[in-house]
């Protein structure tokens, strides 16, 4: 951790990020398109999830869902992925030592983990449950966890904007844990 | 005639206005509950508006595409209403000043009319062709500015 604590420092002096951090408008525009990919990224794959839980699309093949669906997903993911770089990049230290960014960190690989079990496991009999209105159990259970995820990972997003929890202000034993406040700031590496 | 700045006053000044102001993460919450409602609102306009443009959904009539999507549309824009009421509540007046503002909330009406009165009820009748087309890059066209709109209230 006290080295990927130094990277943040290494990564603050370079010259980019000082521009994006002082820039008027490049910030707020990375920003925007930012939220514009949450919309398509979390609008389309909630439609995908609502469709496995058997709460909407019923009608609709799943197949069909996620061939002509989930490409906007991942298109709506790179821009989303591809912009939060870019705001990680600009404020690097205190984006690292932010809870609310440890949080949706956890809550990415908590989604990775369960795309990845959905695909390898629940998926392989879908032929069988394909058009069926309400798809079975295991099947809810990861469209319920991925709904539930991408949601949470929104707001952890929306609350790194807050300061409530900074290491530059005196925090709890628990925070101070979390945001790895002792590394804080950086020591020069 | 009606007082508008006063009344952007009064509701400020409302219970509901101080309320939210004086709390530290009611904001912070009602802003969260503002972009979860984006983010469904973004996805129930989008599945029609791809379908319209022949993208998406293309094994399905327009009318099914449309028929899944409303409820959704309008419990999002619901909850997108009552948590962008609430905001401005607490910086009403702030609001007022701004020209983004009103220009979010003319392009807010201008895009549930055009919604509601035209594009919903010309995708239930399955429409095709160009017509469909022009219709969803309308529908991006005018949501798109709600949000970059609303972006900018924030920004100026």
């Amino acid at each position: 951790m006290d080295q990927l604590s130094g990277f943040t420092l290494w990564l603050s002096k370079t010259p980019w990020s000082i521009a994006l951090h002082e820039s008027l408008y490049a910030y707020t525009w990375i920003e925007t398109a930012h939220v514009i990919g949450i919309t398509l990224f979390v609008g389309t794959i909630a439609m995908v999830d609502l469709r496995l839980l058997g709460w909407a699309w019923r009608t609709v093949p799943i197949s069909q869902m996620t061939a002509r669906i989930l490409p906007w997903t991942v298109a709506g993911f790179i821009l989303m992925f591809a912009t939060g770089v870019l705001l990680f990049y600009a404020i690097p230290i205190r984006t690292w030592h932010s809870i609310w960014f440890r949080t949706k960190l956890v809550l990415l690989l908590i989604a990775a983990v369960n795309i990845w079990f959905y695909h390898r496991r629940v998926q392989r009999n879908r032929a069988v449950w394909d058009d069926a209105p309400r798809p079975p159990l295991l099947a809810r259970a990861c469209a319920a966890v991925s709904l539930v995820v991408w949601l949470a990972v929104i707001v952890a997003g929306r609350m790194i904007a807050y300061n409530w929890f900074d290491c530059d202000k005196p925090q709890s034993g628990f925070v101070y844990a979390v945001a790895g406040c002792s590394t804080y700031p950086p020591d020069e590496f | 005639m009606l007082n508008l700045y006063a009344q952007f006053a009064a509701v400020e000044a409302s219970d509901l206005g101080t309320a939210i102001k004086a709390s530290s993460w009611l904001f912070p919450a009602i802003e969260a509950v503002h972009l979860l409602a984006l983010a469904l609102l973004g996805g129930s306009l989008l599945l029609l508006d791809l379908r319209l443009l022949g993208a998406g959904l293309t094994l399905q009539p327009t009318s099914v595409v449309e028929r899944e999507t409303r409820s959704w549309l309008i419990f999002a824009l619901a909850a997108m209403i009552v948590s962008g009421v609430l905001i401005g509540c607490s910086e009403a007046l702030k609001l007022y000043d701004k020209p983004a503002f009103w220009v979010k909330m003319a392009a807010l009406l201008a895009a549930a009319i055009f919604t509601f009165a035209v594009k919903l009820p010309l995708a239930r009748r399955d429409v095709s062709g160009l017509k469909a087309k022009s219709l969803a890059v309308l529908s991006l066209g005018l949501w798109l500015t709600v949000a970059l709109a609303g972006r900018w209230i924030g920004f100026s």
